[in-house]
């Protein structure tokens, strides 16, 4: 059947149209990337991920090693295991689980293996919640990851793919992330790529900083000093510092290599995504909405409806947030009068993250545009397009009175003070 | 059983390495590394080990080493196992899983549980100097009573996890328990483990000089006190069978050949030791040796 994304540029001759969940685009996208080694523990809202894996590695439809570990932490261990001595692996999580297996989230990084993770947006204990926000994923993005975030079904399976081509390219793992429940368990209309596209887009895995052979012993991952040093023949070696500074010179060349990614994905597969950042009637427009996830389709429909309202509003949507598009962004929102910021996680103690980085992206500009922050839907607290569309009318109306700064903005709060 | 003058000249351990002068660790891990002729992966979390193997761009034993997190050695090994075979790459290799009693008993028995109960394919080799020894020689799990640590300062309270008793538990195929004072019950158990397939679990005393407070020349010496004293015990269950090995079969004959307190006279660690205290440790000593001795009779 022939197919076009609702987002997408081009028209895919060969794709095939069905109907999935986000969980089901990403497990989906782990098979046509031909995934060797999966590892994974469940967790809501991801548990479908790990339970359709382990079926399809069952029945033989994914010839893949699937290892039914007894924790995230072991699943990301075993993804590095894996992941060094040559296997294309996957796993997923959410929440708690992200949190727990963080010191192996560094561990991958450091290590600079391609490997790929799912999250499921989900927030934070305590106290239990399994619902929606972007807690978890946000409070990792400093471990040296990429991280991609998904708008809906469709760019979850393409950007997952998408993800495996940015590792390998780069050596760095990559995190695609999509909003828990509000993506991963609704149903939508999705094209699956033929399995020969994604083929030619992503070749078997080639790279491979590490060297696990018997004929040429080396030792992965030694202690290293913070020094260069010399080695057995005299020549100088890095230090910790060295190897930090390479791996962040690794992570900011994706802002090259995602949009580049995405477009060779085009070609053969006929969408893409924007890249870096998408945007929406930004052209004229005087506030812009900015946000990251599945907000940003609400955000879209608020933008056309306060236009009709006359006033000119248009959405900047973060595809990648780590790294950070601080150039892209300084560029699109340079002339602006207002941005308002759509965070789905605090950094507590100061305010929405997307929100601080934007401001530092825009430090030193000319014609830099008042930021106000936000902060919505914590722990699946239901923002309507109506609440978004009031938050930025009292936006606006704030910055009409001369108002530049504001404090952070806790939208859709109906309880304030009392309890401790 | 292979005799001394039969274990390989040749060493895969370059000269010269960072443990301490008389650490057992480098004693066991030549003949660790001969008897799988080299054709390992070794997994390594944080511990004296990692020391050892060197410091970038240096190495100190040429055989692939993998570093791995400190509470994840199982469960990265597991995935360098599933790795290979995903690659096509599993009989190239042995898996060596390589930690001590700290990363085994205590923050990596999780990780080790779960690979056993699916029963990876990969040797598990604990080297226990009843300590955490990287970070200054605090408790852990396999601690011996009696013992001063820096978080023991009057001596450990309790009694040592049973590591081996625990692998048994958990029904995988093979489980050792061997001593690096002697290099000989090292090479045939390892060398039994390579030729099987699944979780093989060895668990290995190993005398630490600078941790338990000895001369450095006494490691072997000190060694072999533990085993005839009963407190370290040689044996090994292959599905389900046990047998004492080497040196406590022979005890097993002649009875033990050592007291508690000729062993805990050695070290500066026991120093102090009070004689109730001695004489509990050689209650349990007795009782455990009694068990071993029934189980060796196959009663
Ligand atoms: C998660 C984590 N916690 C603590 C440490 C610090 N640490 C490094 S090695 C070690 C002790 C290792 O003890 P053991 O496994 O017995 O090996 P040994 O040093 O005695 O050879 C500790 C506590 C760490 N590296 N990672
Ligand atoms: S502290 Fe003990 S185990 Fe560690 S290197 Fe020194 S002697 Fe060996
Ligand atoms: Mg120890």
């Amino acid at each position: 059947m022939t197919g076009q994304s609702s987002k997408g540029n081009h028209v895919s001759v060969t794709g095939t149209a069905t109907v999935m969940t986000g969980n089901e685009a990403a497990a989906t996208a782990a098979k046509l990337a031909r995934v060797q080694v999966v590892a994974a523990y469940p967790i809501t809202p991801q548990s479908p991920v790990v339970e359709q894996i382990s079926a399809w590695v069952e029945s033989g439809e994914l010839p893949a090693e699937f290892v039914a570990v007894e924790s995230e932490h072991s699943a990301l261990s075993v993804c590095i295991g894996a992941s060094t001595v040559g296997a294309r692996t996957f796993t997923a999580t959410s929440s708690n689980g992200l949190a727990y297996m963080t010191e192996q989230v560094w561990w991958a990084a450091g290590a600079r293996l391609p490997i790929v993770m799912c999250i499921a947006n989900r927030a934070m204990a305590a106290p239990w919640n399994v619902l929606n926000d972007q807690q978890d994923s946000m409070s990792v993005r400093d471990a040296g990851w990429v991280q991609l975030y998904c708008r809906d079904n469709q760019e979850i399976l393409d950007t997952t793919i998408q993800a495996f081509r940015l590792a390998e390219e780069l050596s760095v793992p990559v995190m695609v992330c999509y909003d828990g429940f509000l993506l991963s368990h609704t149903v939508m209309p999705v094209e699956l790529p033929a399995p020969e596209a994604v083929d030619t887009f992503l070749p078997p895995r080639t790279d491979g900083l590490q060297v696990i052979d018997p004929t040429d012993p080396r030792n992965v991952g030694p202690v290293v000093m913070a020094d260069p040093r010399p080695d057995a023949d005299g020549v100088m070696r890095p230090g910790y510092m060295e190897f930090r500074a390479m791996h962040q010179a690794a992570i900011v060349s994706a802002l090259e290599a995602v949009p580049r990614i995405d477009g060779e994905f085009g070609e053969h597969v006929g969408r893409t995504w924007g890249g870096l950042v998408w945007e929406q009637d930004l052209d004229d427009a005087d506030v812009v909405l900015v946000a990251a996830g599945s907000i940003t389709t609400q955000l879209a429909l608020v933008a056309e409806q306060l236009r009709q309202e006359g006033m000119r509003v248009g959405v900047l949507g973060i595809r990648c947030y780590r790294p950070f598009p601080a150039a892209a962004l300084a560029d699109r929102l340079a002339g602006r009068s207002l941005v308002i910021v759509f965070d789905k996680a605090m950094s507590y103690g100061y305010e929405g993250p997307i929100c601080a980085d934007l401001k530092a992206a825009l430090y030193g500009q000319s014609d830099v545009p008042a930021v106000f922050g936000t902060i919505s839907g914590l722990g699946g607290r239901d923002t309507s397009p109506e609440d978004l569309a009031d938050t930025t009318r009292r936006a606006v109306a704030d910055h009409a009175a001369g108002i530049r700064t504001r404090p952070t903005e806790w939208v859709n709060l109906k309880m304030t003070g009392g309890a401790r | 059983m292979t005799r001394i003058t039969d274990l390989p000249a040749e060493s895969i351990m370059l000269p010269g390495n960072r443990a301490c002068a008389g650490c057992g660790i480098g004693i066991a891990l030549r003949q660790i590394t001969s008897a799988l002729d080299g054709k390992l992966v070794l997994v390594n979390p944080a511990s004296c080990l990692t020391v050892l193997g060197g410091m970038y761009p240096t190495a100190s034993v040429a055989v692939p080493w993998l570093n791995i997190a400190f509470p994840s050695t199982a469960a990265s090994a597991s995935g360098v196992a599933a790795g290979l075979r995903a690659m096509g790459r599993a009989d190239e290799m042995t898996v060596l899983a390589m930690a001590g009693d700290g990363g085994t008993a205590d923050i990596g028995i999780q990780a080790l549980s779960g690979a056993a109960e699916r029963n990876e394919d990969m040797i598990y080799l604990c080297y226990d100097n009843e300590a955490y020894m990287n970070t200054g020689t605090q408790r852990s799990g396999s601690t011996p009573q009696g013992a001063r640590t820096t978080t023991t300062w009057s001596g450990k309270k309790e009694n040592p996890k049973d590591v081996p008793a625990i692998m048994e538990a958990h029904n995988v195929g093979y489980v050792a328990s061997t001593s690096a004072a002697y290099p000989t019950d090292v090479y045939d158990k390892v060398a039994k483990a390579r030729g099987l397939s699944g979780l093989r679990y060895i668990h290995m005393n190993t005398p630490c000089p600078s941790g338990w407070s000895f001369d450095p020349k006494d490691t072997v010496r000190l060694g072999r006190l533990a085993v005839d004293a009963g407190l370290v015990v040689l044996y090994e269950v292959q599905d389900g069978e046990f047998h004492l090995t080497g040196r406590s079969a022979a005890l097993a004959k002649s009875g033990l050949k050592a007291t508690v307190a000729e062993y805990v006279a050695t070290q500066g660690r026991f120093r102090g030791m009070s004689p109730e205290t001695i004489a509990e440790i050689q209650a349990w000593v007795d009782k455990r040796w009694a068990g071993f001795l029934k189980r060796e009779a196959g009663e």
